[in-house]
């Protein structure tokens, strides 16, 4: 399970709209992303810090730009 | 009196809210900004909630949104606007705060449907499931080990629920008014399909029937459902999956069309006043909106999906830092996924009034196909079930207004045969929204 406090700096999200099922994000990213099924793809949201340099590779990867991905500070005086 | 200065201002700290906020900052817009929400939470995405949350794989503050421009806002979270005042352009907030804003964004979004007091809804045990705080509070039910689960609502999020809890091994019951599950959504001769899914997966299916009221046990828990064809239920554990209303009841006074059924808009996301004229300086996005779609004749719609709040925010951020002379048109072919059962469901455009559905590629009994959906000889619509390679050429051809079916001779095609698709009549409520608004 994986906490959004454990690691603060990394957040990412998939438009499964646009995504189309390439899986190239799990190539570059087998921690963060898999294919189950025969289509659905399940990610971490809140992948480890130590995982970026993997992550923005998936990112880089995907034929259709369907990943989103924060890996800076957050923004705000708020929560 | 406030104290901070004008800026602009987007109600509803949600997935569309973020990404309105990102597009003025990212549209060039350096002044002050400012995001309001009534939930304590950043923003987060809602579709994991009824799957992967529930399942346990994630945990609920593990949801929250990639933030993809440095925002500079102030947040007020947990403080949710109670009434607007447009002639002194101020808003009020719950804990008293008076805030005043030059523009609006307003993506306050929809409220889950409870289960009526009357007739059981105060019992514990009775859940929704809408927000992160719904989907931990379900979780920790679940943790305690419920002897029975009834789902009431065979929609998607009570469908994905149903599929979730089977996995967890626990027994369930899904209880729908129609003959089968998603029958709103796709018709029941589609929802058929995850009709026998939820067979096969070991959960009650008990189709054509409504719960009437709840009763609980000496604690004030739910312990039995009493159900329409006079049967009764036990199950410890309820999630009420009955759909959402737009969360319009703090706009009761502001001079706008609002009602449970949306906020109206004209096509530039340009909110109505009650003459029906758009207000220059206050525009709507995602769940909450209710505009004219150009691609099914200007019929006001809104839209309830992940990719309708992303893309309408965009496009009322940019027409709030646009002159009134270049308001554009927001023109969107709505589009949702939802993963149940192991498949990967997919789906384009609108299917209401569809009078045909024909499987186009791939077969019904394989559980991989594409389906499209017809009206009046055209496609409105298109579903896939594990074949989402086919669906953006479908997309292209329902939003072009193609015929039906659109597309003939494919390689691999199945005989083409069409099928009545099998939809429920209207909501009664569905009915006079539309007899107000034409």
């Amino acid at each position: 399970m994986k906490s959004a406090t454990d690691h603060p700096a990394l957040r990412v999200v998939v438009d499964l709209n646009r995504c189309q099922g390439y899986a190239q994000c799990c190539y570059a990213a087998p921690d963060a992303f898999a294919i189950r099924g025969h289509e659905i793809l399940f990610y971490d949201p809140t992948p480890p810090a130590e995982r970026r340099c993997a992550i923005e590779r998936a990112v880089q990867a995907c034929p259709v730009r369907a990943i989103s991905l924060q890996a800076g500070p957050d923004d705000g005086d708020a929560l | 009196m406030t104290t901070e200065p004008a800026g602009l201002v987007v109600i509803g700290a949600s997935l569309a809210g973020l990404r309105g906020a990102e597009a003025l900052r990212q549209g060039g817009y350096d002044g002050p900004l400012t995001l309001v929400g009534a939930e304590a939470h950043r923003p987060y995405d809602r579709p994991p909630l009824s799957k992967h949350v529930l399942a346990g794989e994630l945990r609920p503050d593990a949801t929250r949104l990639p933030e993809r421009t440095r925002l500079s806002a102030r947040w007020h979270l947990g403080n949710a606007v109670v009434s607007l005042d447009r002639s002194a352009r101020r808003l009020s907030l719950a804990d008293g705060t008076a805030l005043a804003y030059r523009k609006l964004l307003i993506a306050t979004g929809a409220e889950a449907r409870p289960w009526p007091a009357e007739t059981g809804g105060g019992l514990a045990g009775i859940h929704t499931l809408r927000g992160r705080d719904d989907a931990a509070s379900l979780r920790a039910d679940l943790l305690a080990g419920p002897r029975r689960v009834l789902i009431v609502g065979g929609g998607l999020i009570g469908c994905e629920a149903a599929s979730c809890l089977r996995d967890l091994g626990l027994p369930v019951t899904l209880v729908d008014s129609n003959s089968a599950p998603l029958a709103r959504a796709l018709g029941t001769w589609v929802g058929g399909v995850i009709a026998a899914c939820l067979r096969e997966s070991g959960a009650v299916f008990r189709p054509g029937t409504q719960v009437l009221r709840f009763e609980g046990d000496a604690a004030g828990r739910v312990a039995r459902a009493r159900l329409a064809d006079g049967s009764i239920v036990e199950a410890d554990l309820v999630i009420a999956a009955l759909g959402a209303t737009r969360a319009t009841g703090w706009l009761r006074g502001a001079g706008l069309m609002a009602d449970p059924g949306g906020l109206t808009c004209d096509a530039a996301c340009r909110v109505l006043d009650m003459d029906g004229a758009p207000c220059p300086d206050i525009y709507a996005a995602g769940d909450v909106a209710r505009w004219p779609s150009r691609l099914y004749g200007d019929r006001l719609v809104s839209v309830e999906h992940w990719g309708n709040a992303v893309e309408q925010a965009a496009h009322a951020a940019r027409n709030m830092l646009a002159g009134p002379d270049d308001q554009r048109s927001y023109v969107h072919l709505p589009a949702y996924w939802s993963s149940q059962f192991g498949i990967n469901i997919k789906a384009v455009g609108l299917t209401e009034g569809a009078d045909a559905v024909a499987v186009v590629q791939g077969t019904r009994a394989s559980r991989r196909f594409l389906a499209v959906y017809g009206r009046g000889g055209r496609s409105i619509a298109a579903v896939s079930f594990d074949q989402a390679r086919w669906l953006p050429a479908y997309a292209e051809a329902i939003a072009a207004g193609a015929g039906f079916p659109p597309i003939l001779d494919a390689t691999d095609q199945p005989r083409i045969e069409s099928a009545a698709p099998g939809f429920p009549s209207p909501r009664v409520a569905a009915r006079s929204t539309e007899a107000v608004h034409g």
